[in-house]
């Protein structure tokens, strides 16, 4: 099971206390991981990536392992440790703002 | 006794203020949507427990919300879980994708960017909903950058009236300081096929065929900060408002100039009167007097709060010219607060309620046609947006 953190506007919007478990079959990458939770929560299509370019939001980051992931090739496989749900994947809400 | 529910959007959330008829004593509901930007909310006057709404952040982007009770609960049209077993919703409510050019698939056109350079369409919100007069799931969407969508299935799915930006003048469409919104969208009560819109900044533009095809409606419009001030494309429009039983009748308010046409937007003239200032953002019509217009001025684009620190609304009872100020219970003195262009309304009680928002955070209602007023709330978060349902 892979655990995905998202914000609290996010969680709100899902409906969801609390971080998220979902089930990838592998390769687990951030696209595959997307997908899974998309699927899942269909509201939150278009507010972590473009629904047509599937590029990523201008201010959003994943995180993991330590790591800022979210540059990365979106099909690029994720560490281990995410893979096994040992390490969560984060979705980040860049502080920007005021 | 009918009642009144006063659909407030803010900058950090939405809000529902309810009353009687009598308008005196108010219920407040909210935050709903916490934290996120609500530009616009609207109830279907086909059914009235249905409420579209905007919901918009700069870091998740777009989501459309709607409740069928009145505002008790919510939920993102097609996002519910599982209509059937082993089938997933769409989740597609918040997909505005611009049509593409059907003879090549590339953008439909491009717009004028600030350095004079043409620019694709970049969606980036919902300002405007307008639902159906006649049908509740059918509800319309003006869009930054400019372009009008449809949905006919409650707002599960989007689709661009392409006609709009395809009919030709797109290129000359240029971004005003607070993006290239689409924010007026009214419907012809006699005329279903008939409706207007307006962009800043480009101007104002009708269809007379439900939206297939558009014609700029901007002759008579002068506008000192465009090089050509009578050109056809390029007025900043703030707000235009009209009154259902005479819907060839508008009335505008532009980023300076409040204008009338008799004739449908065919020609347009200014009826700023003695007006203090004639810049302003919000327009709108007496229930029952077609008459009897309100605006709120404001001292200059570059001084975005009213003259003097005095908050007035002014109306006019002879369709423009000759106006009035509306003091009367409104602070007189250091006020430096802004009322947006989605930010007035008026209900269908007798005597007619006139409300209004500022982005200091208050909603003032008037229960006597704008005679006297009173703050509703005081202390929200800078409201951007507010509409009111007449309730049986």
């Amino acid at each position: 099971m892979i655990l995905v953190v998202l914000p609290a506007h996010l969680r709100t919007l899902a409906h969801v206390q609390g971080d998220v478990q979902l089930e990838v079959s592998p390769p687990v990458t951030v696209c595959s991981v997307l997908d899974a939770l998309e699927a899942r929560f269909p509201m939150l299509r278009g507010t972590i990536r473009d629904h047509v370019t599937l590029q990523r939001r201008p201010f959003l980051r994943f995180f993991a392992c330590e790591q800022d992931l979210s540059l990365e090739p979106a099909d690029a496989p994720l560490p281990e440790a995410i893979a096994s749900g040992r390490e969560p994947f984060f979705i980040i809400g860049s502080i920007a703002g005021g | 006794m009918s009642s009144v529910r006063v659909l407030v959007g803010t900058k950090k959330g939405a809000f529902i203020l309810s009353a009687d008829g009598k308008r005196q004593q108010w219920n407040v509901a909210g935050p709903f949507f916490a934290g996120w930007e609500i530009y616009h909310m609207k109830g279907s006057p086909v059914e009235k427990n249905r409420i579209f709404v905007s919901q918009t952040s700069g870091w998740f982007g777009q989501v459309i919300q709607r409740s069928d009770d009145g505002g008790k609960t919510w939920d993102t049209p097609g996002g519910e879980k599982l209509p059937k077993p082993g089938e997933f919703p769409a989740g597609v409510s918040n997909k505005f994708v611009y049509d593409t050019s059907a003879e090549t698939g590339k953008p439909l056109t491009t717009h004028q960017w600030y350095d004079g350079t043409q620019h694709p369409w970049e969606f980036k919100r919902v300002w405007h909903l307008e639902p159906s007069l006649t049908d509740a799931d059918t509800v319309y969407a003006g869009v930054e950058d400019a372009a009008i969508f449809r949905s006919t299935d409650g707002a599960r799915s989007w689709h661009e009236l392409a006609g709009l930006r395809g009919h030709g003048t797109g290129p000359k469409w240029t971004p005003g300081a607070g993006g290239m919104g689409l924010h007026t969208i009214l419907l012809d009560p006699k005329n279903k096929n008939r409706m207007y819109i307006a962009i800043s900044a480009a101007g104002a533009f009708r269809t007379d065929d439900g939206g297939k095809t558009w014609k700029p409606i901007n002759k008579g419009l002068h506008s000192n900060y465009m090089p050509d001030p009578d050109a056809e494309i390029g007025h900043c429009v703030h707000r235009i408002a009209l009154h259902p039983s005479r819907p060839d009748v508008l009335f505008m308010q532009k980023h300076w100039d409040v204008m009338r046409t008799d004739n449908a937007g065919e020609s347009w003239r200014e009826v700023s009167g003695n007006l203090p200032t004639d810049f302003g953002f919000v327009i709108d019509v007496h229930a029952h007097e077609p008459e009897t217009i309100y605006v709120v001025p404001i001292k200059s684009d570059g001084e975005h709060y009213p003259p003097e620190g005095k908050l007035r609304v002014y109306r006019s009872k002879t369709g423009g010219n000759e106006w009035e100020p509306l003091t009367k219970g409104l602070p007189q003195k250091d006020c430096y607060v802004d009322v947006l262009r989605d930010a007035m309304c008026v209900d269908n009680c007798d005597p007619c309620g006139i409300y209004f928002g500022t982005t200091g955070g208050q909603v003032y209602g008037s229960a006597d046609g704008g005679d006297s007023w009173a703050p509703i709330v005081r202390d929200l978060p800078a409201v951007l947006s507010v509409e009111v349902q007449t309730l049986p």
